[in-house]
């Protein structure tokens, strides 16, 4: 039986406990309620409406019986290998800490299928019948114990119930809070994927024979595959020239798409281009880079060779690679045109429409109002929408892995093919992977680069919105 | 019911006038979509003088302003129809450019909307896009003459390089009547410029309305009687999109022809 319980998808049963237990008690406490004897006060009237009892009794009982499951979300399956980990023989425990996890990772992995597979070897399908058994055990534990402190909590509550309770006050408290846990679990995330970066960044530049961090920030020669050069610049440099030319297609198309939606179009037009220039963002980016390595990179092959023929100009001008910078900055460009058009034609109908009404009625065309009214009091919001299409540009990766080549080079010639910080890290991450070799280590280097330089723009982007930010209210 | 005392009365200074006709307005219908704003409205304008349209919300005062510098040609569905004659030339001519007409007849707005430039920067926009200036120091010139007129040379004469929004609301609303003095017009609407302005900055800016009414047609939609009664030689009082009645303000006031201006004026109705 209590093997039985342990092949149970155990997170089920927690939801349903916990539903069925706040169910019972939102009624509960309304029913508390309702049989509270009529007292004085102000003329008998309720301090909170029969909702609010209602669901304090449910928060009285819910949250003691969460946070056991929270424990046993924490502690549970560690507790169990512990257990096991004790009653194996010793030949398994000998091998090592990180044997012996494995070990009991497929045990686990057995041991919580539905129907017992056994193996043929007879110690294994002991110890994961154990092991079931263990998590049954312990899985047993804590329902039973969510299940106690639960009815406490639900005693509890009902009985502060009567008609000038105020329960209101404590259900308000209490959304407060799970709005506030909601916020600090994202800035949580955040710290702890940056706390990561650090100490992989750490472990990176520690290992021994490895890099120094000059070394790696400014060195010119990049060859992780083989473990031996790990100078990021080339990398940074092709990230760089790869966003630049997409900025180059994006700002202008983006922003002057955005001018004509906002200031130009028909409302007729407004309503079909607008959603179809939309429609662009939703294109996934693996078809963008599909595109650009088999429709532009050899158009812009086939561009490059014409260039390098034309007379006066050197044959070896410009490297025409099949796979290039150019194409793959081009069809980035073409892929961020969306984010930019689309926030700058927030920002530009954002300015007052009576700024637009007196410089016309000044005797300005309507150029002359787009250019030095309503162009300039929009510019915030316009290079924050730029600056986020570079983040973005930055952090592109499926298309110039697909289009940009990959070779680490610095050159100022866009037909040659580059590689970027994100193609690296995807290709350090993919295929046979050892957690501990300083080439697999590099991609954390490499992804805290990449996370501070976007963070500096970000910044940047900010500061330039506050300090140039007119208040028209 | 007919024998009610109007509740206002003017004050001396809205005079009669004989001044000549700056603009003649024929048979004006306006049209949003298929929506008639303004119904058969003739009217004339007489020059240096100021000329308040009163009544009620959504009457058309607005709209009949806004087609004496073309502004509703700003709005898609917007179309006018009749002929408005200004100094003997009709503005909706195909042959008038609005650009040249808008240089001619500025205007101020309901609520203050200085440009996010400097003070400055503000009273030389027109200046600079129409060409007025031959050099800095014109410029400079023209800035000091509009602000001296809009009466807030003054307060601002030490910080010109601050933001027009920096301002309060009624000074923005005199910097916003500088720059449309700056460009040199002949005619200024304005649309209910003291509505977003309190009882102090108001009375500055109808102080100013008659000063300026000595060398410009002032054209004044007011929700505010009292303010017509004030600052007004003729008053035009709309009702649905039609003109029930125009004349010297005194006469509007004190002797309405009309039963409906009657009511309105008395407060019965608006």
């Amino acid at each position: 039986m209590l093997q039985a319980f342990g092949h149970l998808p155990f997170e089920w049963i927690l939801f349903a406990v916990l539903a069925v237990a706040g169910f019972i008690a939102f009624y509960a406490g309304r029913m508390a309620l309702a049989a509270a004897p009529v007292t004085g006060g102000e003329m008998g009237r309720l301090h909170s409406q029969p909702n609010y009892h209602g669901f304090f009794v449910v928060m009285c009982t819910i949250i003691p019986a969460a946070l056991v499951f929270l424990g046993y979300w924490l502690i549970g399956d560690n507790f169990v290998r512990d257990q096991l980990a004790g009653e194996l023989p010793a030949r398994i425990v000998e091998g090592g800490q990180l044997q012996l996890s494995q070990y009991i990772d497929r045990l686990s992995d057995y041991a919580t299928r539905r129907e017992t597979i056994l193996t043929g070897d007879a110690l294994f399908d002991a110890a994961s019948n154990r092991f079931a058994q263990l998590t049954g055990q312990v899985r047993l534990m804590t329902v039973f114990l969510a299940l106690v402190v639960a009815g406490g909590g639900f005693h509890f509550g009902r009985r502060r119930i009567n008609r000038e309770f105020r329960a209101r006050t404590f259900v308000e408290r209490g959304i407060n809070f799970l709005l506030f846990l909601c916020a600090a679990i994202a800035i949580f995330t955040t710290i702890g994927v940056v706390l990561s970066l650090v100490f992989e960044t750490i472990r990176f530049f520690t290992i021994e024979g490895g890099p120094t961090v000059t070394g790696f920030l400014f060195g010119t020669d990049w060859n992780a595959q083989t473990g031996a050069n790990f100078g990021m610049l080339p990398l940074f440099f092709g990230t760089l020239m790869i966003a630049m030319l997409a900025m180059c297609v994006a700002a202008p198309i983006g922003l002057f798409s955005a001018i004509y939606l906002s200031e130009y179009a028909s409302p007729r037009v407004r309503t079909w281009v607008k959603p179809l220039l939309e429609l662009l963002a939703g294109i996934p980016t693996v078809v963008y880079g599909f595109f650009a390595a088999t429709i532009i990179a050899p158009l812009v092959r086939s561009g490059a060779q014409w260039v390098n023929a034309l007379p006066l100009v050197p044959d070896n001008f410009l490297a025409a690679q099949p796979t290039s910078a150019l194409a793959a900055g081009l069809v980035m460009g073409v892929m961020i045109v969306p984010f930019v058009s689309s926030l700058s034609d927030d920002v530009i109908n954002a300015v007052p429409q009576t700024l637009r009404d007196g410089a016309l009625a000044m005797g300005a065309t309507k150029s002359e109002t787009i250019k030095q009214i309503v162009m300039p009091a929009a510019l915030p919001g316009v290079i924050a929408a730029l600056l986020l299409a570079v983040s973005r540009a930055i952090g592109e990766t499926m298309i110039v892995v697909m289009a940009a080549g990959g070779r680490a080079l610095i050159t100022p010639d866009p037909t040659s093919d580059l590689t970027t910080v994100t193609y690296q890290i995807v290709a350090l991450l993919t295929g046979d992977t050892e957690f501990d070799s300083a080439k697999t280590i590099s991609a954390f280097a490499l992804g805290f680069v990449l996370f501070g330089v976007t963070l500096v723009f970000n910044l940047i982007a900010l500061r330039v919105v506050q300090k140039y930010r007119e208040k028209y209210d | 019911m007919a024998s009610a005392t109007p509740l206002i009365t003017p004050v001396v200074r809205a005079e009669r006038t004989d001044n000549p006709i700056k603009i003649d307005c024929r048979n004006i219908n306006v049209f949003y979509a298929d929506n008639q704003a303004i119904h058969d409205i003739s009217l004339l304008i007489p020059d240096r003088a100021v000329t308040a349209f009163i009544g009620p919300s959504g009457c058309g005062k607005s709209t009949f302003l806004r087609c004496l510098n073309r502004m509703n040609d700003t709005i898609d569905i917007a179309r006018v129809d009749g002929k408005i004659m200004m100094d003997g030339a009709d503005i909706n001519d195909p042959a008038i450019d609005p650009v040249l007409l808008r240089s001619r007849v500025g205007m101020v707005f309901q609520k203050p909307n200085p440009f996010p430039k400097s003070i400055y920067d503000n009273v030389a926009y027109g200046a600079r896009i129409h060409g007025l200036a031959s050099g800095k120091s014109d410029l400079d010139r023209i800035i000091e003459k509009s602000l001296h007129r809009a009466g807030l040379w003054e307060e601002v004469k030490d910080r010109l390089a601050a933001p027009g929004t920096s301002l309060s609301g009624g000074q923005q609303q005199r910097l916003c009547i500088a720059r449309a003095i700056a460009v040199n017009p002949e005619v200024i609407l304005m649309d209910e410029p003291c509505s977003a302005l309190d009882p102090i900055a108001t009375a500055r800016i109808e102080e100013l309305i008659d000063e300026l009414r000595e060398r410009y047609c002032i054209v004044m939609v007011t929700h505010s009687m009292q303010q017509a009664a004030r600052v007004s030689q003729r008053t035009a009082f709309f009702h649905l999109g039609k003109l029930i009645e125009v004349g010297d303000t005194e006469t509007i006031f004190t002797n309405p022809t009309n039963q409906r201006t009657q009511d309105y004026i008395t407060g019965r109705f608006g």
